[in-house]
């Protein structure tokens, strides 16, 4: 009988050889010292790919967003299949893809990532993955504008699902600030002498550079006068009391009456707005549009992922999830029918063709990134 | 094995595990980061392996990072000659009050166990336009409308000092802890008043203390990050937010690796001159 070859069978073995003799006693535990140590360096990395088939990790905004996951999305994923989803957060986007670079492939496996930006910036650091659309029907009810997008810059294949879009407004307190002077001055209020040490902003260079170019009358995706976009950032900069650096952060300075006015998340505006904030919600002409996508990263578990993502993009978990971070969900309007609640949040499109919003051009700022997010460090300290 | 040799042998064995975890997560990281600091960021954020000195050329040439590396120190002066102020009348009177000196070093070790972070951002609450402060000062009619007082260098330093000033406490109140208080009455004795007392005998005496406090403050206000971040206005960047920017941000880890061995160059020779002229002793006893 062949007995089966385990760690138990290869000591007995080797134990047998030293006993017989054929091996002398420092060997003996030379060769066991070796096997230790292989043992715990493999381990740390093992545990990924042991656990691979027990849970997939995903890692999101945290705060209102994180939650609709957790409850709607992860926790019936998990009752339904089994696989545990193990949830982490981070505060943008930078801060993740270092993370995801200094760690081993396999570590991180779905990331809730925004705009186009990031997918090509993921690909062209060798990050993507290849899904098998086959395992994920629910694509199809997405807006195909959305996902037309994402395959040109991986030659036609899919690293990631649509699932929400939203835009990057104007927020601004209508005890201070009316509709109509909103309408009127839109973008030029964020350089607006008169609201000095009330204004706010993301410290984030593309948007800041998005709205400078509205500011001096340009169009984002093709500035020709750099010069004059950086010297409105550098207005902006003069006159704002603070740049912030996540959703939380901006709901604070908003809430708190510590700015007036600064470009927005729409979601977290109308969380604001639910939470009974007098804040005003604009998109001016020009404005800026997103969308956000489920990336899956090279070495994950993909059977799992592609299940999970099939799941969250089911109609009644997107939708949920949708009304729980209030961002309009990738589902087409025409194919899926939405709730009321959906169809009244900021940024929907009830066309489901996006054509009225305006989204960063892969190329053009992929290509500048380099320069601009440098240049953009040293004119946000006051050079 | 002679027994000279072994006994010779037993402190480097006692001292291997404290010496391989230096050496493991602290010499070996350094190296790579060394490393890094000669590799070159391409146009698509990967690393391009190498021995390029175009990082350290830029770091150590560009007056950008001259300019923040010095408004840093300024920052971090200020910051350890306010603790000094503050802290030093807070040990004294730690450490000559009888009875309750166990409850008064507890108190001030309470802040450490509220995360650095919160701590930081408490100062949003209190100085805020909806904060403490404004909600007083309005109240009471003194002001009509809230005062702006946060996101500037002055509340940086605030809050630096906040986070640093019971390292300086602790390390003043080590020192005049082992002063011998008879010493203070040898000189009453002999015709000075306290005040001179003090400054001829305890205040000398308790100088390393004061230098081992300052060097922590200095060292660990200048490295700081999260504090100009949470509290600080657009421009007020310090050189740790520099190499996270460059990391994080630009994904230019070459970069970041060169501005951040910059700064720890310049943090080291402190230290440096502080172990030549005052000795580590005082320190230790300090942390300790």
């Amino acid at each position: 009988m062949t007995r089966k070859m385990d760690d138990t069978t290869r000591y007995e073995r080797l134990r047998e050889r030293y006993l017989n003799g054929d091996l002398d006693r420092r060997g003996f535990l030379g060769l066991l010292g070796a096997a230790g140590l292989a043992y715990g360096v493999q381990t740390p990395f093992a545990k990924y790919a042991r656990a691979a088939a027990e849970q997939v990790r995903f890692d999101g905004w945290g705060g209102v967003v994180s939650e609709a996951f957790r409850e709607y999305a992860f926790d019936p994923y998990t009752a339904a299949t089994g696989v545990n989803v193990v949830d982490g957060t981070f505060g943008g986007a930078d801060e993740y893809i270092s993370r995801v670079k200094a760690s081993q492939p396999g570590e991180f496996n779905i990331a809730h990532l925004s705009g186009v930006f990031d997918y090509v910036r993921y690909h062209n650091l060798e990050l993507s993955s290849e899904l098998n659309e086959d395992n994920i029907p629910n694509l199809a009810n997405v807006i195909p504008a959305l996902v037309d997008v994402l395959r040109k810059p991986t030659g036609g294949t899919l690293s990631a699902v649509p699932y929400d879009y939203g835009t990057t407004g104007l927020a601004y307190n209508r005890k201070h600030i009316s509709d109509d002077e909103m309408k009127e001055k839109g973008a030029m209020l964020l350089i607006d002498e008169a609201l000095k040490g009330k204004i706010g902003g993301w410290g984030e260079w593309k948007t800041r550079i998005w709205y400078a170019a509205l500011q001096t009358g340009q169009d984002p995706n093709g500035i020709e006068d750099m010069d004059a976009v950086w010297d409105a950032i550098r207005t902006h900069r003069d006159i704002a009391l603070k740049y912030w650096g996540s959703g939380a952060e901006l709901m604070s300075l908003l809430a708190e009456e510590e700015i007036y006015v600064t470009e927005a998340w729409s979601g977290r505006v109308k969380a604001l707005q639910d939470q009974g904030h007098d804040i005003g919600y604009y998109d001016p002409p020009g404005g800026l549009g997103w969308q956000e996508c489920l990336f899956v990263l090279r070495g994950s578990p993909m059977p799992e992922c592609e299940e999970l993502l099939n799941f969250m993009l089911s109609p009644e978990t997107s939708i949920a999830v949708a009304e729980g971070q209030n961002y309009p969900p990738a589902l087409d309007p025409n194919k899926v029918e939405l709730t009321e609640k959906v169809k009244a949040l900021p940024a929907f499109d009830p066309t489901g063709t996006l054509a009225g919003l305006n989204f960063f051009d892969p190329p053009y700022w992929n290509g500048n990134e380099a320069e601009w997010s440098k240049t953009f460090g040293r004119v946000q300290k006051g050079y | 094995m002679s027994v000279e040799s072994r006994e010779a042998r037993q402190p480097w064995i006692l001292l291997s595990p404290a010496l391989s975890a230096v050496a493991l997560l602290l010499f070996v990281p350094l190296g790579f980061i060394l490393v890094y600091s000669f590799w070159l960021r391409t146009a698509t954020g990967a690393d391009q392996a190498g021995f390029y000195l175009d990082n350290w050329a830029e770091a150590l040439s560009d007056p950008f990072y001259r300019d923040i590396l010095l408004n840093t120190l300024k920052i971090a002066a200020i910051t350890t000659l306010v603790c000094a102020l503050m802290g030093y009348p807070a040990a004294y009177f730690i450490a000559r009050s009888r009875g309750n000196k166990a409850i008064l070093l507890l108190l001030l070790m309470l802040p450490f166990w509220i995360s650095y972070i919160i701590r930081t951002m408490s100062w949003i609450n209190i100085l805020g336009v909806s904060g403490a402060v404004n909600w007083v000062l309005t109240s009471l009619g003194i002001v009509a409308e809230p005062i702006q007082m946060l996101y500037n260098e002055t509340t940086v330093i605030l809050g630096l000092v906040h986070f640093l000033l019971p390292f300086m406490v602790l390390n003043v109140f080590v020192s005049l802890d082992g002063i011998d208080t008879t010493l203070e009455d040898a000189a009453n004795s002999l015709g000075a008043t306290r005040w001179q007392a003090f400054l001829q005998v305890t205040l000398p005496l308790s100088l390393p203390g004061l230098a081992a406090g300052g060097l922590l403050c200095f060292v660990l206000g200048a490295g700081t990050y999260i504090t100009p971040l949470v509290l600080g206005g657009p421009t007020d960047a310090m050189f740790a937010n520099l190499v996270f920017e460059a990391i994080i941000t630009q994904l230019n880890w070459p970069l970041g690796s060169a501005l951040s061995l910059m700064l720890l160059a310049v943090l080291g020779a402190l230290v440096l001159l502080y172990n030549r002229y005052l000795g580590m002793a005082q320190l230790m006893k300090g942390l300790g």
